[in-house]
């Protein structure tokens, strides 16, 4: 008896090993950081060398070349305006991006599990969220004048649409069996939630926040363009830069808009994303 | 319907009868909605400790037969009573959630249960050495194999501490050596805890390698068709002669009742 026992611990054993497979060795961080990086550099190098490239065989009287906007952003960074409009435009953005995640996460729960109220305010939430989010400037000015609440206002109205429906999507994506098995663990209400159903939904809401990141920073941009505030942010650089015609000043606004929008991507977003779906097996490589 | 049926139907056992089953299950009855009716008037008396395996074609019915056993799905008619415990149920796939290791969920089903912190790590540690998991509680879900997450869930099952085990389908998926090895591992554990378990499949000789008694439901409606006892000793090996003699006459009856189909029209 006792043997047979053993021969199945050890066939059980066997099966276990044979099922995982041999445990591959992680590659080297710089290894990994080269494979990761290198290839986006290279493509922007390729582009700025189209640049040149048609800047100096067409010669196109509003195209400055790449070496103007290079001047012209060190003029800049010199006098210390960028790195104040990115330190305000950052502010702004990021503030109004947690303001609008706090107000629209419990929106969506809401929506999300109460079907009289999902059914009263989804089409809403959708269409608001097509809405392009430059309408609201005008209406933010009357209401609140030249000033941050404007930016906030225009913010908010613009990112919590979008996090709100990605709440949504996020908690009807948890599969019905991951709740009925929470049922059977005697898992009910808040605790369901707790448990269940918030940890089930976390990829589709975190999909949901990086759009409602996408959103805040694109309504800041524009609220910024149109009602210069008080403070210097990005979206004024462009704007003072195109009120004496320069076009350098110009494309180092929208560069420098684009970059921190790809670097808050790149140092938040995507590595919580990441994290989150390698601890459950949703990602490979 | 005679009224002695109807009287029937809605008898209830004394709390004597109750107390000395483990399952009760009386003239159960169920359609969804507006829907056919799917089990007419099932009555099911299960001891305790003992391991029923309930067998039937697809789709007659026995998933529905223990979600209502595990409050689930409320019946249309009829009772099931589980004296003194909720019953914990082991579903086809292992449903492990992968936001957690192996042993955190374990750990949940303990702190649902109202386990205290202090305590869960030793009873997670004995789980998971009951399933010989040892040494796994670390990785999550998707890096360990099907089996394995098999006996993830089988320890978290067990770790509601039911005496009632329902269990549906659960060796399904698996290829068959490791079925094999996981009725092995069953059997020894079910001997361990002692519990009381169903066991739902649609394969015979697995219905017969678990089982003391193995029930025969039929399709469309479901109902009781059949019940043997299976007096063969444990441990049972599913190659045996004895367990392949009761298969073969299980599956006869088993291919009768789906022959049936064949000459009734089908609603
Ligand atoms: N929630 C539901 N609503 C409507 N019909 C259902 C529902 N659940 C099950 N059914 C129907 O009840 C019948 C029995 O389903 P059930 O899943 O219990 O069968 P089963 O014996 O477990 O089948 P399988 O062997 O495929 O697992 C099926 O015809 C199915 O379509
Ligand atoms: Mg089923």
């Amino acid at each position: 008896m006792t043997t047979a026992t053993d021969g199945n611990r050890e066939l059980e054993a066997g099966l276990d090993a044979l099922e995982l497979g041999p445990i591959e060795a992680r590659r080297a961080w710089w290894r990994r950081a080269l494979s990761g990086g290198l290839p986006p550099i290279v493509a922007m190098l390729a582009l700025l060398g189209i640049w040149q490239l048609i800047v100096s065989t067409q010669h196109p009287v509003n195209l400055p070349t790449p070496s103007e906007v290079g001047n012209e952003f060190q003029a800049q960074w010199d006098l210390g305006r960028i790195q104040q409009a990115v330190g305000n435009s950052l502010y702004h953005g990021i503030l109004g991006f947690l303001i609008s995640a706090a107000v629209a996460t419990p929106l969506g729960v809401l929506l999300a599990r109460v079907s009289l109220l999902r059914r009263s305010f989804r089409p809403l939430v959708t269409g608001l969220q097509s809405l392009p989010s430059v309408v609201w400037v005008p209406a933010g000015i009357l209401w609140f004048g030249l000033s941050a609440r404007t930016l906030f206002f225009v913010v908010l109205m613009g990112a919590i649409p979008s996090i709100v429906n990605g709440t949504i999507s996020g908690i009807d994506q948890v599969p019905p069996l991951y709740l009925r098995v929470g049922h059977v663990l005697g898992a009910r209400g808040l605790t369901l939630a707790r448990h269940v159903l918030l940890p089930a939904a976390l990829p589709g809401y975190l999909g949901g926040l990086k759009q409602g990141w996408a959103f805040s920073w694109r309504s800041l941009m524009a609220a910024e363009l149109i009602a210069s505030s008080g403070s210097l942010g990005l979206g004024q650089i462009i704007e003072d830069a195109r009120n004496i015609s320069s076009f350098p000043g110009v494309i180092v606004g929208i560069l420098a808009i684009l970059v921190v929008g790809i670097a808050v991507d790149l140092v938040f977003f995507s590595p919580l994303e990441r994290r989150v779906l390698k601890r459950r097996g949703l990602l490979t490589a | 319907m005679t009224v002695l049926d109807s009287l029937r139907r809605r008898h209830v056992p004394d709390t004597a009868e109750v107390d000395s089953a483990a399952v009760v299950v009386d003239g159960l009855t169920k359609r969804f909605g507006r829907g056919p009716l799917i089990l007419d008037d099932i009555s099911l008396r299960v001891a305790p400790g003992e391991f029923l395996c309930i067998l039937g074609a697809s789709g007659c019915g026995k998933s529905t037969l223990l979600n209502l056993i595990a409050g689930l799905e409320q019946p249309t008619a009829g009772r099931v009573a589980v004296p003194g415990h909720k019953p914990s149920l082991m579903f086809q796939e292992p449903a492990l959630y992968p936001w957690l290791t192996a042993a955190e969920n374990i750990g949940l089903a303990l702190k649902l249960r109202g386990v205290d912190k202090g305590e869960r790590k030793d009873q997670i540690e004995r789980l998971l050495s009951l399933v010989r998991l040892d040494g796994a509680g670390a990785k999550r879900p998707h890096e360990l194999s099907g089996g394995m997450r098999q006996r993830v869930a089988l320890a978290r099952a067990l770790a509601q501490d039911s005496q009632v085990l329902l269990m549906d389908e659960p060796f399904a998926a698996l290829d068959a050596i490791t079925r094999d090895v996981l009725h092995d591992e069953l059997t020894r554990i079910r001997e361990e805890v002692g519990a009381t378990v169903l066991f739902v499949t649609h394969n015979v000789r697995e219905a017969v390698r678990l089982g003391d008694r193995v029930v025969l439901l039929s399709s469309r409606p479901g109902r009781v068709a059949n019940t043997f006892a299976v007096g063969i000793p444990q441990p049972r090996r599913i190659e045996s002669p004895e367990v392949a003699a009761l298969s073969v006459e299980i599956t006869e009856h088993l291919r009768t009742e789906i022959r049936r189909h064949a000459q009734a029209p089908t609603r």
